[in-house]
């Protein structure tokens, strides 16, 4: 136990109630640890608002959450209904949903960004994989969260959305039929889906999410955070002043948190512009057809997932089974590699030889729709080994080769073109683009451990690089 | 780099070429109405006189038309039909079996018809504003009428009485070395009760009216908005010079 502390009885009410306090729960020292004396490095640029802001939409989705849970009705002949009762009779309830609907799509727009800035400069790096690895679950989670909140307003699209992605999991060999009817709790979706799918939004993920939070912001605080510099600030070398403290780092409170009220100010400038005057975004944040109650007997045309999923989406629809021979071709050309390049020895030669066979066997066995879903998930899956694909000897982009800004450039690119293909309905020159960008996208990851290697690095400086404000 | 700017190109040749092959009716620009009173109540008397026979607005409260300008007197005396309490929502006259075995479906709820009608070529307020002035006679349709907008629609035109019946007009042009007809304008056969300039404006209320039940906060919604980013402006330019302040320390 910490040593109990005396306070001179002459001292102030509020001094006396914090060494109360204090004696009983690390207040202070929780304070101190992680805001005004956790040191953050003094060169963040406009890349790095997007970690509390991912944090203020989560808590804006909870506390909008709740009230409209307390309206909400989960229940497929009154769900539609209630909506629009929060919509038109409770006080103040259409900006409640507005906030919560607009707060999904820029929680995937702040996410997203986040997620660049860490891809951009290394961050995922030793000693951080696991702050990544925590990012990445969060991600995982988020969408699982936004797929199942967005059956909720039993609209049209909330219903043949849900009835699309459920089904996909019945392609899994085996036991796909059996888990697509546990998901859905019927032979299609219907009431009892949307009430799992209900408790799944509100608590269960949610309790997930805020856990895997906590422990990304722990694991952050524990390490430090990186810099577009790629320099650690922390490090046995680093300059530190007479008090110890690094001379490139300061406080995160105050300096990083009045940063932030202004980056939170100018976010939520963008923020109430959408939801009081565009609050439909162009039927993307909420999709036209949503506005019709959800018809089990009538399919609409067009069905397309939300804008944010529509790149995974592209990947999946871009697996046919004439793809099929493509990625077998990359299978073999993989192995073909492995066997040649690889300093590793025959028994694991041959494992790769016999891995890459039944591989391809599978591959020509199950259905291209069952590795449509294998791919869409890989997708995601993949981010997560970022930190071990990467075997660049620099961090930061600053001071890469200067071709990686173009594919790094062309990643991106790659990554809007695959979301717009997703909105819109299938066309054979919208397979083919798709097709290849989904070769773009895995081709990026997988062959990371390579051209990361390649090209000239510029020297990284010993500090950051600050200019004062 | 080459398979990408294919693609780059190869996805713009596809944007162009979704826009083109969009096709149908062009949509009339419906006028916007949501802020006038007059019209609104107009297009309400209207909603309740012809539409709700038919269709319901089942999240649409009668006593919500206290919104644009109405009393509960004057609901209760000259817009409650299907209800005597101002309380309820707007339901239907029609029984949904019989209107099942009339028209071979129940008509939509109308609450957000206008919303979930919107799509890439103009609002759901454009839609029905071009749908409900685009009904022509075509005795090989069970009802009698058939849609330009709407083609083979199981709802006659229940304004015809106010319109009059009229006719469209096609001309052939050729294309690509084939006739097609071209919708060239309409021909008024028998005239109705309105001129076809009073017709528009009384279709112009009613379709604002839609667009205002569609979501009666949107007026609200706009004018709080003004007010709200306005104080974001002050609390972004005061946090901005508070940021300034501490960092001028930071070398």
């Amino acid at each position: 136990m910490a040593e109990f502390k005396e306070i001179s009885p002459d001292a102030p009410m509020s001094a006396q109630a914090l060494n109360w306090l204090d004696n009983r729960f690390p207040a202070s020292k929780l304070f101190k640890e992680h805001m005004s004396e956790y040191y953050a490095p003094k060169n963040f640029n406009f890349w790095y608002i997007f970690g509390s802001l991912a944090l203020l939409v989560l808590v804006i989705q909870i506390v909008t959450g709740i009230f409209l849970t307390m309206n909400y009705k989960p229940d497929a002949a009154l769900a539609f209904g209630s909506v629009e009762y929060i919509m038109r009779d409770v006080p103040w309830g259409w900006l409640i949903r507005y906030m919560h609907s607009t707060g999904a799509s820029a929680f995937f727009i702040v996410v997203y960004l986040h997620m660049f800035r860490g891809l951009i400069y290394g961050s995922y790096r030793k000693p951080r994989e696991l702050i990544w690895v925590f990012g990445c679950a969060i991600f995982l989670a988020l969408m699982a969260e936004a797929f199942m909140g967005y059956l909720l307003p039993w609209g049209q699209m909330s219903y043949w959305g849900a009835q699309v992605i459920v089904n996909l999991f019945a392609a899994i060999p085996f036991i796909g039929p059996d888990l697509a009817l546990l998901i859905r709790g019927d032979y299609v979706v219907g009431d009892a889906t949307l009430n799992r799918f209900f408790a799944f939004h509100v608590i269960a993920v949610p309790l997930v999410l805020l856990g895997l939070v906590v422990a990304h912001i722990i694991a952050l605080h524990e390490v430090g955070s990186n810099n577009p510099d790629g320099v650690e600030v922390k490090g046995p070398n680093a300059p530190r002043d007479a008090a110890g403290h690094p001379l490139d780092a300061i406080p995160f409170h105050p300096y990083y948190t009045v940063h932030d009220i202004f980056g939170v100010s100018v976010f939520l400038m963008i923020f109430s512009a959408i939801i009081f005057f565009a609050p439909e975004f162009g039927g993307y944040f909420l999709e036209y057809n949503n506005f019709i109650p959800a018809d089990p007997l009538k399919t609409p045309l067009h069905i397309a997932p939300v804008w944010y999923f529509t790149p995974y989406y592209s990947m999946l629809r871009a697996i046919t089974s004439e793809m099929m021979y493509a990625l077998i071709a990359c299978v073999l050309a993989g192995a073909v590699l492995g066997v040649l390049k690889a300093r590793i020895s025959g028994l694991f030669k041959l494992i790769i030889v016999g891995a890459a066979v039944v591989l391809v066997v599978a591959m020509l066995m199950i259905d291209a729709k069952f590795w449509g879903v294998v791919v869409m998930g890989g997708a995601v899956i993949i981010l997560f080994f970022l930190p071990w694909l990467d075997n660049s000897e620099v961090r930061s982009i600053r001071y890469r080769p200067g071709w990686n800004k173009i594919l790094y450039g062309i990643f991106v690119i790659n990554f809007l073109i695959l979301g717009y293909l997703g909105v819109q309905p299938p066309s054979a020159i919208g397979e083919r683009v798709s097709q290849v960008g989904t070769l773009f996208y895995f081709g990026f990851f997988l062959l990371m451990p390579w051209w990361s290697r390649l090209g000239t690095f510029k020297p990284v400086p010993d500090r950051v690089t600050f200019a004062a404000h | 780099m080459k398979k990408i700017i294919l693609a780059l190109v190869a996805t713009l040749g596809l944007m162009t070429g979704a826009q083109a092959s969009e096709g149908g009716l062009v949509w009339d620009k419906a006028p916007s109405n949501t802020n006038d009173l007059a019209s609104l109540q107009n297009g309400a008397k209207l909603f309740v006189n012809y539409c709700l026979n038919c269709h319901s607005a089942a999240f649409m409260r009668f006593n919500r038309l206290k919104d644009i300008g109405l009393t509960d007197q004057q609901i209760k005396e000259n817009l409650l039909f299907t209800t005597d309490k101002v309380g309820e929502t707007m339901k239907a006259a029609i029984d949904p079996k019989q209107a099942k075995d009339w028209f071979g479906g129940n008509p939509p709820d109308l609450t957000v018809i206008a919303r979930s009608r919107s799509g890439a070529t103009g609002t759901g307020a454009d839609y029905l504003y071009t749908y409900m002035r685009t009904f022509y006679r075509d005795p090989t349709k069970a009802t009698g009428w058939n849609n330009l907008a709407y083609p083979n629609v199981a709802m006659p035109h229940v304004l015809w009485e106010l319109q009059g019946e009229r006719r469209p007009v096609y001309v052939e042009r050729k294309e690509n070395g084939h006739k097609t007809a071209v919708f060239k304008g309409w021909e008024q056969v028998t005239p109705g009760t309105m001129t076809p300039l009073q017709y528009d404006q009384a279709m112009g209320d009613l379709v604002g009216y839609l667009q205002w039940m569609a979501e009666p906060a949107q007026n609200t919604r706009v004018r709080v908005g003004v007010w709200v980013l306005l104080f974001l402006l002050i609390l972004t330019f005061m946090a901005w010079r508070l940021a300034g302040a501490y960092w001028k320390d930071v070398k």
